[in-house]
C-alpha cells in the first residue's frame, strides 16, 4: 500500500485551509528525503506527522498504515475516551478525531492530493457501540480528488465483528500551490 | 386557600446545579475534553476552553476538527439528557434520585465553516424533535462572534428508556 511520495513544493504557508480538520499539510523537507521509493519513509513521514498532532497523541492515536489514497490509523482504549460509565463503551467524540484524522491522511496521501487539506464536512454512522478495552481501527480512502474537492469514505472496527463500528463520509478541501492550478496535477 | 411559599432561589439553583454536575460527572470523556457546561435556568451554553492538547494542526495553529465533532456532540448529548430530567428536577425530585442516562448517538454531520482558533468555544444545541424514541438535533459553535459559527451541525440520537416518564 506506501508509495513514494510525489516530489514535493518547497515548505509554504496554508492560510487557505478554512480548517485544520485532519489537516495533514505536506513538508517539502521530508518529502525530498522520501524520494527515490522509500516507501518506509513515507509512512514513517505520515506517522511523523500524526505524532505531531498534539490532540492525536493525547487519544494515543497511532498510524498503522498510509498510501495511494488510503490510510490506516490506531486508537487504543483509555478509560478517560469513555462515553458510557455504565458499558465503558467509548465516547462517539473520539471516534470522530479517529475518522477525520484517517480521512485527513487519505486524502494526503491521494496521488492527486494538493499540499494541504482540511474537512469541509464530515458525516458518521454509528452502527454499534465499540467493545470496551478494544482497539478501534479506521481505514480510510479517498475515493475522487478534483482540483479542488477530496471525497473520502472511511470505517472504524474493534476486530470483534465484520459490522463496523461506525461509518464515515466526508468531503475535504484540496489546497493546491498557486502556480498548480492550471494543470491541477503537476505530476 | 393555602398556598406555599415559592422556594428561596439559592435551594432552586443549587438543586438544578447539583442535577447538572452529577450528569456531567458521569461521562470521563466530556472531562477529559474538558467541556464545561453554563446554565441560565434551563438554557445550557457549552464551553470548550482552549488548550494545547485540542490542537490539530499545529502549522496554523487551529482546533482539531475531530475535536470540534466531539464538542457538539457533547453539547446534544447533555442538551437532550439535560432536557430530560428537567421535568424531574423541577417537580422536587432530588438530584441523586433522577435517573441519569444519556442518549446515544445515531448520526452525526458535522460543517465546518471556519478555522477553529486556539481559543475558548462555545456551543448550544437546539432540539428540533424530540420524540419518545429518536430526537433530532442541530448543534453551532461560535468562538468570538456569536454571528459568525465555526461550525454547525446535525445529528440523530437514540433517546433512553427512561426518559419516557416526562409523558
Amino acid at each position: 500500500m506506501p508509495r513514494k511520495l510525489p516530489p514535493k513544493p518547497p515548505h509554504e504557508p496554508t492560510d487557505d485551509a478554512p480548517h485544520a480538520g485532519g489537516a495533514l499539510p505536506r513538508d517539502g523537507q521530508a518529502g525530498q528525503a522520501g524520494q527515490a521509493g522509500q516507501a518506509g519513509h513515507h509512512v514513517a513521514f505520515a506517522q511523523q506527522f500524526v505524532q505531531a498532532l498534539p490532540h492525536c497523541v493525547a487519544l494515543g492515536i497511532t498510524l498503522e498504515g498510509v498510501g495511494d489514497g488510503k490510510a490506516v490509523l490506531a486508537m487504543p482504549y483509555q478509560e478517560a475516551l469513555i462515553g458510557d460509565p455504565e458499558t465503558g463503551v467509548i465516547h462517539g467524540g473520539a471516534v470522530s478525531v479517529l475518522m477525520d484524522t484517517c480521512s485527513g491522511a487519505a486524502v494526503m496521501s491521494h496521488p492527486r492530493a494538493g499540499i494541504s487539506t482540511a474537512t469541509l464536512d464530515l458525516r458518521i454512522d454509528y452502527m454499534r457501540p465499540a467493545v470496551p478495552g478494544k482497539t478501534i481501527t479506521a481505514q480510510a480512502e479517498c475515493y475522487h480528488v478534483t482540483r479542488t474537492v477530496a471525497f473520502v469514505r472511511a470505517t472504524a472496527n474493534d476486530g470483534t465483528s465484520e459490522t463496523p463500528v461506525a461509518s464515515a463520509t466526508g468531503a475535504f478541501t484540496v489546497g493546491r500551490a498557486p502556480t498548480a492550478h492550471k494543470t491541477g496535477d503537476t505530476a | 386557600m393555602t398556598r406555599q411559599p415559592p422556594e428561596p432561589v439559592q435551594v432552586i439553583k443549587s438543586r438544578r446545579d447539583a442535577a447538572l454536575a452529577a450528569l456531567l460527572g458521569r461521562v470521563p470523556y466530556i472531562n477529559f475534553m474538558g467541556v464545561q457546561f453554563d446554565r441560565r435556568g434551563d438554557e445550557l451554553t457549552a464551553i470548550l476552553p482552549f488548550k494545547e492538547s485540542l490542537i490539530g494542526n499545529p502549522a496554523l495553529p487551529a482546533l482539531h476538527g475531530g475535536a470540534t465533532a466531539a464538542f457538539l456532540e457533547i453539547t446534544a448529548i447533555i442538551e437532550l439528557g439535560w432536557a430530560a430530567v428537567w421535568p424531574q428536577i423541577e417537580g422536587g425530585t432530588p438530584p441523586d434520585a433522577v435517573p441519569l442516562n444519556l442518549p446515544k448517538t445515531i448520526d452525526i454531520t458535522v460543517d465546518y465553516l471556519r478555522t477553529g482558533l486556539p481559543r475558548d468555544a462555545y456551543a448550544r444545541a437546539f432540539v428540533t424533535r424530540s420524540g419518545r424514541r429518536y430526537a433530532s438535533v442541530r448543534m453551532e459553535a461560535w468562538q468570538d462572534n456569536r454571528a459568525r459559527p465555526f461550525a454547525q451541525a446535525t445529528g440523530h440520537f437514540l433517546m433512553p428508556d427512561q426518559s419516557r416518564t416526562q409523558g
